[in-house]
């Protein structure tokens, strides 16, 4: 059983808003072997992103595993609208950092 | 005709400009329609409420020449969608006026220009309250209270394909549209040479963003969508893209929380069925995506609303007790902030860079701060005057917060620049809702003028 860190494995890990209340990131995979194989690991849940992030599971929306796109996807209600005052993040683009070293064993 | 062929040379028209080379290889391939949209939300409610563009006129202008020259040459249709970032009157004027002022520096063959606008008047939509009408939140939003339309400075409609279908049925050549779905500039004229819903509206998804249905990475550059009345193919117009299974597939997700489902006014595309095939190396084709129709015509509402007037100020720490004591330091410039202004009446926030000024709440390494800080402090009040002194009091007094063991007597903080500085209003996302319309052209007006 080795680990591996999530950015080694992963061909995209990005993050972007999804409307103006909510941010999704993508963690998109090269080939369909590598893509089953987080999925099977059980890295990347509901409850592993919500731990790692610190929040409860109300605030995930969504979280779909993508086939087509060969895509763990989910998304977060934001604490505040993007570009309210002391918003730190307008676009939302630089949320997924946390992700890159997510251990895996697979 | 059996096909009809769209290039998309911007996914945002405005905001960085478009890539020359690979326009022109697209305009060489003979589309049949050119169509960008120029709006985008992510760029924060300040534009749409201040009623001003984001992307500076000299880029907007570039684009709109580059495309007004490409689809005059060619004689084919020009669509624009959600003009000058928000779509609001001003910003379609401003388009307009840009066409007509091309036209004559370049001495074109006299067109026709269709124009629509998506302002909504917020007395139509409290009419529609008082009515009884629920206009529905989305995203968490709750639905709309007469408070939050109080609060509310400009509204936009975010149009379908019905404007444009419109004015392509009485003949532009050239159309700018107020605040639009993406989707829509490609959609209509597919709809309009009488493709299904289910392939015209997949044709728009996949071409909204321009390149970012291509691999590798590299925004602005051109793509060309094909559509029959079986398929959609999208094909990459820059010499080093491509556009595969993978990068078609991964832009469905792109800036949406669900990738099988896209919502329009009139109703929603399905992509669950889709089937993606590489048919040549820079280009795939699409089949099996579905456009089911809506009983009602639900159109959503973009609303920005004033905060207040801001100001803001800098200051770095280097002092590993200071950055150990960073909060304390902070409540010591609140408390002198509200010493002076008391507890409400006015917002005060520090971003603590070097901590967690990124990603705030969702940090985890917030704490393990890095050996200095930088920190934002933003005011915002009913003045210009009340935010100045408020931001001045609540980044100076940093400078003279009283930590017990402290070893640097002279001063918390550092200072690149003493003094605050004005910033943009600062301006809410009050409205992300849906209102239900019997007639969508409650919402929009068409309009035709010459150039």
């Amino acid at each position: 059983m080795a680990t591996t860190k999530l950015s080694e494995l992963a061909k995209t890990i990005r993050s972007k808003n999804a409307g103006v209340n909510k941010i999704t990131f993508d963690i998109i995979f090269r080939d369909r072997d590598t893509y089953e194989a987080v999925k099977r690991s059980g890295a990347v849940t509901r409850e592993s992103v919500a731990a790692l992030y610190g929040i409860g599971q109300e605030r995930i929306s969504d979280f779909v595993e993508y086939d087509p796109g060969l895509a763990i996807k989910f998304t977060f209600y934001r604490l505040a609208p993007s570009g309210s005052a002391g918003d730190g993040d307008i676009f939302g683009a630089q949320q997924y950092a946390p992700l890159l070293d997510v251990p895996v064993t697979l | 005709m059996p096909s009809l062929k769209i290039i998309c040379p911007n996914g945002h028209l405005g905001f960085a400009p478009l890539r020359v080379e690979s326009f022109r290889a697209g305009v060489q391939a003979g589309p049949d329609y050119i169509a960008a949209d120029s709006g985008s939300d992510d760029v924060g409610p300040v534009p749409l409420g201040s009623d001003t563009s984001t992307s500076p006129e000299a880029w907007q202008r570039h684009d709109l020449e580059q495309m007004l020259l490409a689809a005059r040459e060619l004689g084919v249709p020009m669509i624009i969608g959600s003009a000058g970032d928000t779509g609001s009157n001003s910003r379609v004027d401003l388009y307009v006026s840009i066409i007509k002022e091309l036209a004559r520096k370049h001495g074109l063959a006299p067109f026709k220009i269709g124009y629509f606008y998506s302002e909504v008047d917020p007395a139509f939509v409290r009419r529609k309250l008082r009515e009884g009408q629920t206009v529905t939140g989305l995203d968490g939003y709750a639905d709309l209270s007469e408070a939050e339309l109080d609060a509310t400075d400009r509204i936009v409609a975010v149009a379908g394909v019905q404007p444009y279908l419109k004015l392509l049925e009485a003949g532009a050549d050239v159309i700018i549209g107020g605040r639009s779905s993406d989707a829509a500039v490609f959609a209509a004229p597919a709809l309009h040479h009488g493709y299904a819903a289910d392939q015209a509206y997949y044709l728009g998804k996949v071409l909204e963003c321009a390149s970012f249905c291509a691999e590798p990475y590299g925004g602005k550059e051109t793509v060309m969508g094909e559509i029959s009345h079986d398929d959609v193919c999208v094909t990459a117009m820059h010499p080093e893209q491509r556009c595969t299974v993978a990068s078609v597939a991964g832009h469905a997700m792109y800036e949406r929380s669900n990738p099988y489902e896209e919502f329009f006014a009139g109703g929603r595309l399905d992509m669950r069925e889709c089937r993606y095939e590489q048919i040549s190396e820079k280009t795939t084709r699409i089949t099996g995506s579905r456009f089911v129709p809506s009983e009602k015509i639900t159109v959503k509402l973009e609303g920005s609303g004033k905060v207040g007037e801001r100001y803001i100020g800098l200051c770095g720490i280097r002092d590993p007790y200071t950055i150990a004591n960073i909060d304390r330091v902070i409540a010591w410039a609140r408390d002198k902030v509200r010493e002076r202004f008391g507890d409400v009446g006015y917002e005060l926030h520090y971003k603590v860079y070097g901590r967690d000024g990124v990603m705030g709440d969702l940090e985890p390494l917030r704490n393990q701060p890095g050996h200095e800080l930088c920190v934002l402090v933003q005011g915002v009040a009913p003045t210009a005057e009340m935010a100045e002194e408020l931001t001045l009091t609540g980044l100076r007094q940093m400078f003279y917060a009283r930590l017990p063991d402290v070893k640097g007597t002279a001063g918390s903080v550092s200072f690149p620049l003493d003094e605050v500085v004005r910033a943009s209003a600062a301006y809410r996302w009050t409205l992300n809702h849906t209102i239900a319309v019997d007639d969508v052209f409650d919402l929009f007006q068409v309009h035709l003028t010459e150039a």
